[in-house]
C-alpha cells in the first residue's frame, strides 16, 4: 500500500508539470488565426488595389471620414454608458434610448425652423437651436429616468438595475412610438453652406462631417475640463471611487449621481443632433443599434474610463466602415457590407482577448469587477 | 372467412354513415376528400381570413391589401345565403416570424377555408408551409418572390406548398423587364444590384442579374445591406469601387432612403442611375427630393378599364370606392390584385360548396382542384390563368420616371417601358 502510494506520487508531479492549460491555448490559437486572418485579408485588398481594382483613393478617403465621424456619435454616447459606469458600477441600457428622445424632440424644432423660413436663412444658428432642445430633451430624460427607474434601487444587487434598465428602455421606445408614430421621418436637409466640401490640409472633407466631428472633439475637450477641473467633476470622480466614503466627506451623493446621469445624458443629445446631420432619418427605434455599439464602444476602450468611451467609439467607427472593404473583401467573401455589424462586434471580441480590461482600461482586482 | 370480411365491410359502413349523419345532418351524398372538409351551419358566416403586413415599415404595402379584400367581399356578398366573414386583419410583420405566427393563429381554427395573403414574400416562405400542411388554400395578392411557385420553366421554387396561389407578378417576370428597359431602353452595361437579404428583394435582384447577363450586360457588383441598416457609405464604396453606370435596389423605404440621401457624399457615384422597384414607388419614398429623376419598376397599374367578372366593377370604380370607404388613394400598386385573389377565392368557394338544406359544406381538396382549373378569369388585374406552381398573375411590367415631387400620380403615369413589349 505505501510502495503503491510513493510510486504514485511522482506521476502525479511529471503530469502537473507538463500540464497544458487548454483554455489559454486556444486563447492563443484565436489570437494567432486572428491576426493572420486580419493580414491576409489586408494583404489580399492590397494586391486588389495594386491591380487597379477595389475602392478608388478618393472613395477610402471618404470611407475613412465618414467612418470616423459616425465614430465620434458613438464616442458621444459610449461617455454616458461610461460615466454611469463608473459611478454607480452598472449599465445603462437605457441610455441608446436618451439619445432617441434627442433627437426625436429635436426633430419637431428642426421642423418648424425648417418650415419657417428661418433654417435656410441662419443655417448654424438653427443648428444650435436645436442642439439645445436635443440636449435639454435628452438631460430631462435621464434625469427622470434615474429619479424614477434607479434610485428606488440604489444598494440592490447590480442586477437589478440593469433588468430595470432594459424595461427603462422599451418603455421609452414605444413611449415615442405612441407620440410620434412607427414611420421614419426626416430631419430638413442640412443648409446649402454646410453641405459642400472644405479644404483640411488640402484633403476636402464634406461640411456636414466636418462639423460633426468637431461637435463631438469640442464636446469632449469640455467634458474632459468638467470632470477634472471643476469641483463637480471632482466629486464625480470621488464618488466613482467610493461612494460611502465620499459621503463622508460631505459630498452629496445623491446630487452627484444626478448630475452624472446629466452630463452623460446632454452628450448623448449632442450625439442626436449628430445622428441627425448624418443620417436625418429617425424613429422609435433608432437609439437601439446605436446604443448597442456605443456600449460595445465603451467597453472596446475600457469602461469606465472617459478618453477610452471616446477613443473605443472611432476605433468602432473605423472598424465597421472601413474593416469589411479592407479585410473581409480581400479574404474574397462576397456582399462584404451586409458583414457590417459582425465586423464591429467581432472587434470586441479581439480587443478583449488581447487586453480584457479594454483600451484604456485599468486592470482591475477580482474584487472590484465582483 | 368470408362472412367476417363481409361483416367489416357492413361495420365499414355503418362507421360511414355514422359520420355522414355527424357532419351533414342527412341526405345529401356529400363525401369528404381527403384534406377534409369545413361545414358552415344554418346562420353561420364563412370564414376567411386576410394576413398582411399592416403595422411597421411596411404597412404601406399591406393595409390597402387588406382593405381591397374586404371591399371585395362587401362587393360579392353572400354566397349561397351564408355571409363571408375576414375576421380581424392578422398581420405578417413582413417578416418570417411573424408570417409563420399569423398562420398558426389561422389553422388553429378549423372553420377557416382560405388565407389572403401574405404581403411581402419573408413571411410567406414561413406561413405557406403552414397553411398547405393543414389543407388550406392562400392567395396572395403582391407575393413576388420566384422561390414561392416555380422558375416559370416547370421547376417548383424551393418555397413552393401545394395551396399556394398569387395574384402577384412573379418577380422572374420583373427581371426581365426591368433588364430589357436598362439594356435596350437606356442602353447602360454595367449594373450594380443591391438587396436586403429577403427573398423577395434578392430574388428579384437574382431574376434582374440572369436576364440582364442573357442580354449581354454585365452585372459589375451584387451586394446586400441589412434590413435597418443606416449607414450606407460604406457599401456605396463598394458598389462605387466596381464602377457600374446603375444601380438596380429593389429594396424597401427604409434602406432606400438612406441611401439615395447618403449617394452624394461617396466619390465615384456622381453620375450613377438609379432604379428601384415596386417596394420603393410608394409616397414616403418618393416624396423625398432625392428620388426625383429615379425609374422604377413595377406590376402595370391602368385597371380603369378593367372589369372584374364576378362583381361588375371595375378598375375606376373601385378606386371611388376605396377612397369613399377609406379616404384617399391605395399606397401600394397591389390593391387590383388583392381584390382579384379575394374574389377568385370567393368564386371558387361557390363553385365547390355542396348546399345541404341550411348547411354548407366545403371540401378542402376541391377547392384547390377548382382553383388550379382557372384560366381565363376576369379581374381588375386582365385575365387570370393559373398555371401548375400556383402562379396566377396577369403579368405586366411597367417602368416609370419619376419626374414630379409634387404629383406622384403624373410621375407614375410618365411610363416609358411595358414588358412583355408590344
Amino acid at each position: 500500500m505505501f510502495a503503491g502510494v510513493s510510486t504514485a506520487a511522482p506521476e502525479v508531479a511529471k503530469t502537473r508539470r507538463f500540464k497544458f492549460n487548454w483554455v489559454d491555448g486556444f486563447l492563443w490559437f484565436i489570437r494567432v488565426a486572428a491576426i493572420i486572418t486580419i493580414v491576409v485579408g489586408i494583404t489580399g485588398s492590397i494586391q486588389k488595389f495594386a491591380g487597379g481594382g477595389g475602392p478608388s483613393v478618393e472613395a477610402w478617403r471618404d470611407l475613412i471620414i465618414s467612418s470616423i465621424s459616425t465614430g465620434s456619435m458613438y464616442g458621444l454616447i459610449a461617455l454616458g454608458y461610461s460615466m454611469v459606469y463608473g459611478v454607480l458600477g452598472f449599465i445603462n441600457f437605457a441610455h441608446g434610448e436618451v439619445f432617441m428622445s434627442g433627437t426625436m424632440v429635436g426633430l419637431i424644432s428642426a421642423t418648424i425652423l425648417f418650415n419657417n423660413g428661418f433654417w435656410d436663412s441662419n443655417p448654424y444658428v438653427s443648428i444650435l437651436l436645436v442642439l439645445i432642445v436635443a440636449m435639454i430633451t435628452s438631460m430631462l430624460v435621464a434625469v427622470v429616468v434615474e429619479r424614477v427607474a434607479y434610485r428606488p434601487l440604489r444598494g440592490a444587487p447590480r442586477l437589478i438595475p440593469l433588468i430595470t434598465s432594459i424595461g427603462v428602455s422599451f418603455f421609452i421606445q414605444y413611449a415615442f412610438a405612441g407620440l410620434f408614430g412607427v414611420a421614419i421621418r426626416n430631419y430638413p436637409p442640412a443648409p446649402a453652406s454646410l453641405a459642400r466640401d472644405f479644404d483640411i490640409l488640402g484633403i476636402p472633407v464634406e461640411g456636414t462631417k466636418l462639423l460633426v466631428i468637431s461637435v463631438a472633439v469640442l464636446s469632449m475637450i469640455g467634458l474632459w475640463y468638467f470632470v477634472t477641473k471643476t469641483k463637480t467633476g471632482s466629486a464625480m470622480r470621488a464618488v466613482a471611487e467610493d461612494k460611502e466614503i465620499a459621503g463622508l466627506m460631505g459630498i452629496d451623493v445623491d446630487k452627484t449621481i444626478v448630475t452624472t446621469f446629466a452630463v452623460g445624458g446632454a452628450m448623448a443629445g449632442v450625439a442626436g443632433l449628430l445622428w441627425a446631420l448624418l443620417f436625418r432619418g429617425v424613429d422609435f427605434l433608432t437609439g437601439f443599434l446605436p446604443g448597442i455599439k456605443a456600449f460595445t464602444a465603451a467597453v472596446l476602450g475600457g469602461i469606465g474610463n472617459l478618453p477610452g468611451a471616446m477613443l473605443g467609439g472611432v476605433l468602432l467607427g473605423l472598424f465597421e466602415g472601413v474593416g469589411p472593404l479592407l479585410v473581409l473583401d480581400g479574404l474574397g467573401i462576397p456582399a462584404v457590407s451586409q458583414l457590417k455589424d459582425a465586423v464591429a462586434f467581432a472587434a470586441l471580441v479581439l480587443v478583449l482577448i488581447f487586453r480584457p480590461s479594454g483600451l484604456l482600461g485599468e486592470r482591475l482586482g477580482s474584487e472590484e469587477r465582483a | 372467412m368470408k362472412t367476417k370480411r363481409s361483416m367489416r365491410f357492413i361495420a365499414a359502413l355503418g362507421a360511414l354513415a355514422l359520420v355522414a349523419a355527424a357532419c351533414g345532418g342527412g341526405g345529401t351524398d356529400f363525401v369528404e376528400g381527403e384534406l377534409g372538409s369545413v361545414t358552415v351551419d344554418a346562420g353561420e358566416a364563412i370564414q376567411i381570413r386576410s394576413l398582411n403586413a399592416i403595422s411597421g415599415e411596411v404597412a404601406f404595402l399591406g393595409v390597402p391589401n387588406e382593405n381591397a379584400v374586404r371591399l371585395a367581399v362587401a362587393d360579392f356578398g353572400p354566397i349561397e345565403g351564408h355571409e363571408v366573414n375576414v375576421g380581424t386583419g392578422l398581420d405578417d410583420l413582413c417578416s418570417a416570424e411573424g408570417g409563420q405566427q399569423a398562420a398558426q393563429n389561422i389553422v388553429a381554427d378549423t372553420d377557416v377555408v382560405g388565407v389572403i395573403g401574405t404581403s411581402c414574400s419573408g413571411a410567406a416562405a414561413a406561413a405557406a408551409p403552414v397553411i398547405s400542411e393543414a389543407g388550406l388554400v392562400m392567395i396572395s395578392p403582391s407575393n413576388t418572390s420566384p422561390g414561392l411557385t416555380s422558375d416559370l420553366e416547370g421547376t417548383a421554387g424551393e418555397n413552393y406548398y401545394e395551396g399556394y396561389y398569387r395574384t402577384a407578378h412573379n418577380d422572374l417576370f420583373q427581371g426581365q423587364g426591368a433588364a430589357n428597359f436598362v439594356f435596350n431602353n437606356l442602353q447602360l452595361t454595367k449594373v450594380g444590384l443591391i438587396h436586403d437579404g429577403d427573398p423577395y428583394t434578392n430574388g428579384l435582384t437574382t431574376a434582374f442579374e440572369n436576364a440582364f447577363e442573357e442580354l449581354g450586360g454585365e452585372i459589375v457588383i451584387h451586394t446586400a445591406v441589412t434590413v435597418g441598416q443606416t449607414d450606407m457609405v460604406p457599401v456605396l464604396t463598394e458598389v462605387a469601387a466596381a464602377g457600374p453606370e446603375l444601380i438596380f435596389m429593389p429594396i424597401f423605404p427604409a434602406e432606400a432612403t438612406f441611401i439615395v440621401q447618403q449617394i452624394g457624399g461617396v466619390s465615384g457615384l456622381e453620375d450613377i442611375v438609379l432604379m428601384g422597384a415596386d417596394g420603393i414607388s410608394v409616397e414616403n419614398f418618393m416624396n423625398l427630393p432625392e428620388s426625383e429623376g429615379m425609374y422604377f419598376s413595377g406590376p402595370d397599374t391602368r385597371f380603369a378599364e378593367n372589369t372584374n367578372e364576378s362583381t361588375d366593377i371595375n378598375g375606376a370604380e373601385f378606386l371611388t370606392e376605396y377612397d369613399a370607404e377609406f379616404g384617399g388613394a391605395p399606397s401600394a400598386d397591389f390593391w387590383g390584385h388583392a381584390y382579384d385573389a379575394t374574389t377568385l377565392l370567393l368564386k371558387a368557394i361557390q363553385t365547390v360548396a355542396v348546399v345541404d338544406g341550411d348547411v354548407l359544406h366545403i371540401d378542402r381538396l376541391a377547392l384547390r382542384e377548382e382553383l388550379n382549373k382557372t384560366s381565363g378569369y376576369e379581374g381588375l388585374i386582365g385575365s387570370i390563368t393559373c398555371d401548375e406552381f400556383g402562379d396566377c398573375g396577369a403579368a405586366v411590367i411597367s417602368i416609370f420616371q419619376h419626374i414630379n415631387l409634387a404629383d406622384h400620380q403624373a410621375s407614375k403615369a410618365n411610363i416609358l417601358y411595358t414588358y412583355p413589349e408590344g
